[in-house]
C-alpha cells in the first residue's frame, strides 16, 4: 500500500522534463519534491494527478496501476499554485463541487453535502466566508479554500504545487504547520513541490531532490542533510 | 496658497478639447446619421411610414432576415464556441491555419463570398445540374440566404471568445477534472459560465451583422419582392424606386433591432453587475 514511481520520462517537443524519475514513499507519507525550476518536480505532480500523460515509466498507488486511471477517476486532491478555484462560484459552491458532480448513484443528497462543505470550511477555519467570491478572499483564504476543495473529495492523494509559493514569509510559516496537522488528520499521502528547502524540512517526511528530470535521492530530511549522496545535493544544501 | 494640480491630470484646455473632439466625432458619425434614418423615415408622418412598415413585400422582409438570422446565429453560436473551446483548451496540429480560416470571412469582401456560393451552387456550378436534377434550390432561396449569412458570421462568436478563453488558461478545467468532473460538467459548470458574457456580446453582434448583412445575401438572393428580399435589400430596393419614407421606414426597422439589442446588453449587463465584476476581478 505504498507509491512506487519507476522511471517515469516525460517529453515536451523535444525537450526531456523528466528522465526517468523514480521515487518510493510508505502510505501516508508527506513527500516534498526539492529542486530548482526546471527540475521537473511539477511535471511529475501533474502526471501523478493525471494532468499530464507520462511518456514511459509506471506508478503504483494503493495496489491500483495509476497511470491507467483517467484523472477524473484518481481522487488525486490537487492544489494548484494559482489555486485555480473557480471564480464564479462562492466559497461554499467551490467546496461542494467535488461532490455535486459526482454519478447519480454516488452523489450524497444535498444536506449530507451542505453539512460536508460546513465541516471542512469549519477544517480549513472559514466558517463565515462559505458565501463569498474567491475574488473577495486574501490569497491565504482562497489557498485554504482550494485545500477544502481538493480535501472534500476524500482523496487518495493530496497534490500540492508550491502551496505557499504566492504567500508572504509569516503566512507561509502558519499555513505549513497547518497544513501538516490536515494532512495526519486526514491520513491521505501527500506530494508537495517546493523550491524551498527550509519549507521542505520542515514538514515533510520525505525529502526527494530533483534535478534535471531525475530524483537525486530521497530520504528523511535528516538523512538527507547528514548524508547528500551526490555533488548536486551537497551543492543545492548548501544555498 | 497655489492649489495643487495631481501629477496625473492634463491641463484644463487639453481636456476640453479632446473631449470636444470625442463628442463632435460620435455625434457626426453616430448619434446623427441613427438620427436622420428615424427623421426621414417620419417625414410625412407617422401614417406613411406605418403603411410602409405594413406593406405585403416589408411584411415578408422583415420575416425573412429575423428567419435568416434565426437559423444563422445559433449555428454560428455552437461553431463558435466550439472552435474557440478547441483552440484555446487544446494544443493540436493546424491550429494557427484554423484561426486563419475562422478570420477568412472578414478578410474576404462579402461579394466574393456570395460569389463563391454561385460557382458552387450555380446552374453552371459544381453542383448545379445535381441541384437542379433533384430540384433543390438554394441559390435565389432561403438556403442560399443563410449559407450567405452563415458565411459572413462566421468569425463573431469565435473571435470574441478566443482571446477570452486563452486569457483564462486551462487551470479551471483542470481542478474540475481532477475533482471527478467529465467532460461534459467541466465545459457546462466551468468554461461555460466562465464566457458567458463575452459569447452573449459575440453572439448580439453576430445577430446585428446576420440582420444587417448586405452584400453577400445580395448576389445570392435574386431580390425577389417579398420572397426572397431581405431587410437591407428591400431598403436598397424601395430607396432605387424612390420611395424614400418606404426605405427609411424599413431601415428604421432594422435600426431599431440593433437599439434593441444594445439596450438588451445594458440591461443584463446592469441586472447582472455584481457576478460581473466578481468574474473579471481576480
Amino acid at each position: 500500500m505504498s507509491l512506487v514511481i519507476d522511471s517515469v520520462t516525460k517529453k515536451f517537443q523535444r525537450f526531456p522534463a523528466l528522465n526517468g524519475a523514480s521515487l518510493t514513499a510508505p502510505q501516508g507519507a508527506f513527500v516534498a519534491l526539492l529542486g530548482p525550476s526546471g527540475s521537473g518536480k511539477t511535471t511529475l505532480l501533474r502526471i501523478l494527478g493525471g494532468l499530464e500523460q507520462a511518456d514511459s515509466g509506471s506508478v503504483r498507488f494503493a495496489d491500483l496501476n495509476w497511470l491507467d486511471m483517467p484523472a477524473r477517476e484518481r481522487k488525486a486532491g490537487f492544489v494548484f499554485q494559482q489555486y485555480a478555484l473557480f471564480k464564479h462560484m462562492t466559497v461554499a459552491k467551490n467546496v461542494a463541487f467535488g461532490l455535486e458532480v459526482r454519478p447519480r448513484g454516488e452523489r450524497p443528497p444535498a444536506a449530507e453535502i451542505k453539512r460536508r462543505v460546513e465541516e471542512l470550511l469549519d477544517l480549513v477555519q472559514l466558517n463565515d466566508l462559505g458565501r463569498r467570491y474567491p475574488s473577495q478572499l486574501s490569497g491565504g483564504q482562497r489557498q485554504r479554500v482550494a485545500l477544502a476543495r481538493a480535501l472534500a473529495i476524500e482523496p487518495r492523494m493530496l497534490l500540492l504545487d508550491e502551496p505557499f509559493g504566492a504567500l508572504d514569509a509569516k503566512v507561509r510559516k502558519e499555513l505549513r504547520i497547518w497544513l501538516r496537522h490536515i494532512h495526519d488528520k486526514a491520513g491521505v499521502t501527500s506530494v508537495f513541490v517546493t523550491h524551498d528547502q527550509e519549507e521542505a524540512f520542515a514538514v515533510a517526511d520525505l525529502v526527494a531532490v530533483m534535478n534535471k528530470g531525475r530524483i537525486e535521492q530521497v530520504g528523511t530530511p535528516a538523512d538527507v542533510r547528514r548524508d547528500p549522496r551526490t555533488a548536486f545535493v551537497s551543492e543545492f544544501l548548501s544555498v | 496658497m497655489k492649489k495643487l494640480r495631481k501629477p496625473t491630470e492634463d491641463p484644463l484646455l487639453l481636456k476640453l478639447l479632446l473631449g470636444a473632439i470625442a463628442i463632435a466625432f460620435v455625434g457626426l458619425f453616430l448619434v446623427l446619421p441613427l438620427a436622420v434614418v428615424f427623421q426621414e423615415a417620419l417625414a410625412k408622418g407617422l401614417g406613411p411610414a406605418l403603411t410602409a412598415i405594413s406593406d405585403e413585400d416589408s411584411v415578408a422582409a422583415i420575416r425573412l432576415s429575423l428567419t435568416a438570422a434565426a437559423i444563422a446565429v445559433p449555428l454560428n453560436t455552437v461553431f463558435g464556441v466550439c472552435a474557440a473551446w478547441a483552440i484555446a483548451k487544446f494544443d493540436f496540429p493546424g491550429k494557427t491555419f484554423l484561426v486563419t480560416l475562422i478570420d477568412l470571412p472578414f478578410s474576404v469582401s462579402p461579394v466574393v463570398a456570395g460569389l463563391i456560393y454561385v460557382l458552387v451552387f450555380g446552374a453552371q456550378g459544381w453542383f448545379g445540374p445535381y441541384l437542379l436534377d433533384h430540384d433543390i434550390h438554394i441559390l435565389f432561396a432561403l438556403p442560399g440566404i443563410v449559407l450567405a449569412t452563415v458565411f459572413v458570421t462566421f468569425p463573431f462568436v469565435a473571435r470574441e471568445l478566443i482571446p477570452l478563453m486563452v486569457d483564462q488558461g486551462r487551470d479551471e478545467e483542470e481542478a474540475a477534472v481532477s475533482l471527478g468532473a467529465s467532460g461534459f460538467q467541466t465545459f457546462c459548470r466551468v468554461t461555460l459560465p466562465n464566457i458567458k458574457w463575452g459569447l452573449l456580446y459575440g453572439v448580439l453582434l453576430c445577430n446585428a451583422r446576420a440582420l444587417g448583412e448586405f452584400g453577400a445575401v445580395s448576389v445570392l438572393s435574386g431580390h425577389i419582392r417579398g420572397l426572397t428580399n431581405t431587410m437591407p435589400l428591400h431598403v436598397q430596393l424601395l430607396y432605387d424606386n424612390y420611395d424614400y419614407v418606404g426605405a427609411f421606414a424599413v431601415a428604421a426597422i432594422l435600426a431599431m433591432l440593433a437599439l434593441v439589442t444594445l439596450a438588451l446588453k445594458t440591461l443584463l449587463e446592469w441586472r447582472y453587475a455584481d457576478e460581473l465584476a466578481a468574474s473579471h476581478r481576480h
